[in-house]
């Protein structure tokens, strides 16, 4: 084959699979600690490793959520932390039949000579890491690229960057067991329309192809995280249908029908939206070789933080609406969500 | 869009569908004046325009055959020639709901510093030539690249210039209205066996895409004659299904689903045993979101031609022979081919010439 021959082959290609079971998707609970600083400023509670600690619990043990789950993205810190009760967060996730997943990129710098572009960081004793993680029970690992739309925006030298960090970070990550989700985000950012946004989706998921049948990655045991194909945050909105149809094309036109599945990122995309943009594309009639679910971090906790805002009394609260959001995104992944009752 | 804006976008995209209809593919009929002769001369046959124009006649009024097939390919000459009792060949291939095709390359040309390896030539002047076929009744376009396998083959010169030529190839066919076959062969002389072929053919269609992708060709506008993945010429052969399943593996990694079509060539196979690895590509339990088809010229014409050897009355068992081939086809692109075909003289008989330059 064209790609390498890992001991991890089959593992990869079922947790892969796994991943795009019907009705299930993945909750991104992999903040940094600065991130989720921001999350918490906003909700007027402390950056403290306990408080990171307790959302994190909050989230893990809502009744009724792991199972429309598949996957749970975490930060380091939080692959190494239990719950009050002393359980190791991993074990609460396999217990529920969802794969741990891992954070494993260090944050974007800045490409010299570029207006404001960047690559992603963090490739250096990589393979080390991931074996760590591996030990630690994490099965999936995830690294963000980021691109962004403007009148010379995505570059050559932007998009080729990208591509082939992410193409060296996924064969890295299958050397080492772990199936690499690859997430070339494309910004929302940007007055541009909708047929912008497919050009440039097009070119970059072609870019990323591209590079990983370069570094021997097996598809089978990837996943895919791109942005929806929508119109600038500037721009006049578009239907879901509409979103649905130029996205489900763009990726026909770019994505291998190896890969399993396709994990959609939320963005800047409110709770709802996401969920009515899922599923339109479950709902799409014509090919689509490709689980179409999700990869949520502000999507399925928007709410659910607001409901908490750091007090124990409001817990049940906020796992009640994280499994609203859970739910829907569920529904979604089947075509079936029917949106919000009020 | 990734691709351009065209006029012709629903057309490319309608014809390019038919082309891959359930039990229907192409026959490949457009060798050129040189290699037709090689084909005559190997049933003592004259090369002369009116047996070239006789043999195509025989196959393009067989009874039948228009139902196993979708698109014919031919060359220039044929394009433009009639049947004895003065019928365009494209008004009968239209009439009998058959897509004519024209093969548009101009051969293939060393690159020098390499180890023998080509690329295809054929750009010049090829919009006002598509144009052209276009107005004659041309609704899709052939051209192709070659690519060997050897212990330092394919090198990144002779993938990146034959995939590149290719998108060139076909964004200038999409502005003419021509639907491009993209036909990337990688030859089956060597002893390589079956994993190597599948490495270089997930190489070398990896690269077609992106080329494809950069020069903004509609994909859904295309479709993609590639070989089977098999062993090399000179090692032990393999069972149809593991043919079946190191191909389609090599697809789904490389080919993505906006392409309505692939249409396999048969290179060096014989007449069966394209049709049944065909088979058993379609009977294969997969992700397959492209139909499988045929694109063949020896392995529908082999045993067609021995039937002929010329003489006008050998036409009706030639055209027996024919539909047969035709008939075991259509049906492989169904999954339903049960081998129990009448196999014609030669049926059999390996069609490998090695080193193949058409």
């Amino acid at each position: 084959m064209s790609s390498f021959k890992s001991k991890y082959e089959d593992e990869l290609i079922a947790n892969a699979a796994y991943i795009g079971s019907p009705g299930k998707g993945i909750l991104a609970a992999d903040e940094s600690t600065g991130t989720i600083g921001k999350r918490f400023a906003n909700i007027k509670v402390e950056n403290n490793e306990s408080n990171r600690r307790v959302l994190r619990e909050l989230l893990f043990t809502a009744p009724g959520c792991l199972e429309c789950l598949s996957g749970v993205i975490l930060f380091e810190e939080t692959l190494y932390q239990k719950t009050a009760a002393g359980v190791p967060f991993v074990e609460v996730l396999k217990k529920g039949g969802v794969l741990p997943g891992i954070k494993v990129d260090k944050g974007t710098v800045e490409l010299p000579g570029t207006n404001g572009e960047t690559t992603t960081q963090g490739l250096d004793d990589l393979g080390q890491r991931c074996k760590k993680y591996y030990e630690a029970g994490a099965r999936f690992a995830k690294w963000r690229a980021v691109l962004k739309i403007g009148p010379n925006e995505p570059s050559p030298l932007s998009i080729h960057e990208n591509a082939y960090g992410l193409a060296r970070y996924a064969v890295i990550c299958q050397e080492n067991g772990l199936v690499p989700i690859v997430e070339p985000e494309i910004l929302v950012d940007g007055s541009h329309d909708i047929a912008k946004c497919a050009d440039v989706t097009e070119r970059v998921l072609a870019a990323c192809y591209k590079a990983l049948s370069d570094h021997h990655v097996l598809l089978e045991g990837t996943l895919l995280k791109p942005n929806m194909v929508t119109p600038g945050s500037d721009a006049p909105k578009v239907a879901a249908e509409v979103i649905a149809q130029h996205t489900v094309r763009a990726l026909l036109r770019t994505v291998p029908a190896a890969v399993p599945a396709i994990v959609f990122l939320s963005g800047g995309q409110s709770e709802e939206e996401a969920s009515v943009n899922l599923n339109a594309m479950n709902k799409l009639q014509g090919k689509k070789p490709w689980s179409l679910t999700f990869s949520y971090g502000r999507a399925l906790q928007q709410s659910t933080l607001k409901a908490w805002g750091g007090k124990d009394e409001n817990i049940a609260k906020a796992q009640a609406a994280l499994l609203v959001r859970c739910k829907a995104n569920s529904e979604a992944t089947l075509g079936k969500y029917q949106g919000l009752l009020w | 869009m990734s691709s351009f804006n065209n006029k012709y976008q629903e057309e490319l995209i309608a014809n390019a569908a038919y082309i891959g209809s359930p039990g229907k593919g192409i026959l490949a009929a457009d060798e050129s004046t040189g290699t037709i002769g090689k084909r005559l001369a190997s049933i003592s046959v004259e090369n002369i325009e009116t047996n070239r124009r006789a043999l195509r006649e025989l196959l393009f009024t067989t009874p039948g055959a228009f139902d196993c097939l979708s698109g014919v390919i031919l060359f220039e000459e044929t394009l433009y020639q009639k049947t004895a009792a003065g019928k365009p060949f494209v008004e009968l291939l239209k009439e009998g709901g058959v897509l004519p095709g024209i093969k548009v390359d101009k051969g293939t040309i060393e690159l020098a510093g390499t180890n023998g390896e080509t690329t295809t030539q054929g750009l010049d002047g090829l919009g006002q030539r598509c144009q052209k076929y276009y107005e004659a009744g041309a609704r899709f376009a052939k051209w192709r690249a070659v690519i060997k396998i050897g212990p330092n083959e394919p090198s990144e010169l002779a993938i990146h210039e034959n995939a590149y030529g290719l998108a060139r190839y076909a964004v200038i066919c999409q502005e003419n209205g021509l639907v491009p076959i993209v036909e990337p062969e990688i030859l089956v002389d060597g002893s390589h066996d079956i994993n190597k072929c599948a490495e270089v053919t997930e190489r070398v269609l990896a690269a077609c895409y992106k080329a494809l992708n950069d020069h903004h060709v509609l994909l859904e506008g295309t479709l993609l004659k590639p070989n089977m993945v098999t062993p090399g010429s000179d090692s032990p052969k393999v069972a149809p299904e593991v043919i079946a399943e190191y191909t389609i593996k090599a697809l789904q990694r490389t080919v993505p689903a906006a392409v309505p079509a692939v249409v396999f060539l048969s290179g060096g196979q014989s007449e069966e045993q394209a049709t049944l690895n065909l088979n058993a590509m379609n009977k294969f339990k997969g992700k397959k979101p492209w139909a499988l088809s045929f694109s063949f010229g020896r392995a529908l014409q082999q045993s067609t031609l021995k039937a002929w050897g010329g003489k006008d009355e050998n036409i009706k068992k030639a055209q027996d022979a024919f539909i047969s081939r035709c008939k075991a086809n259509s049906q492989a692109t169904l999954g339903t081919y049960k081998g129990d075909s009448t196999l014609g003289e030669g049926a059999s008989e390996s069609l490998h010439v090695k080193d193949y330059k058409y």
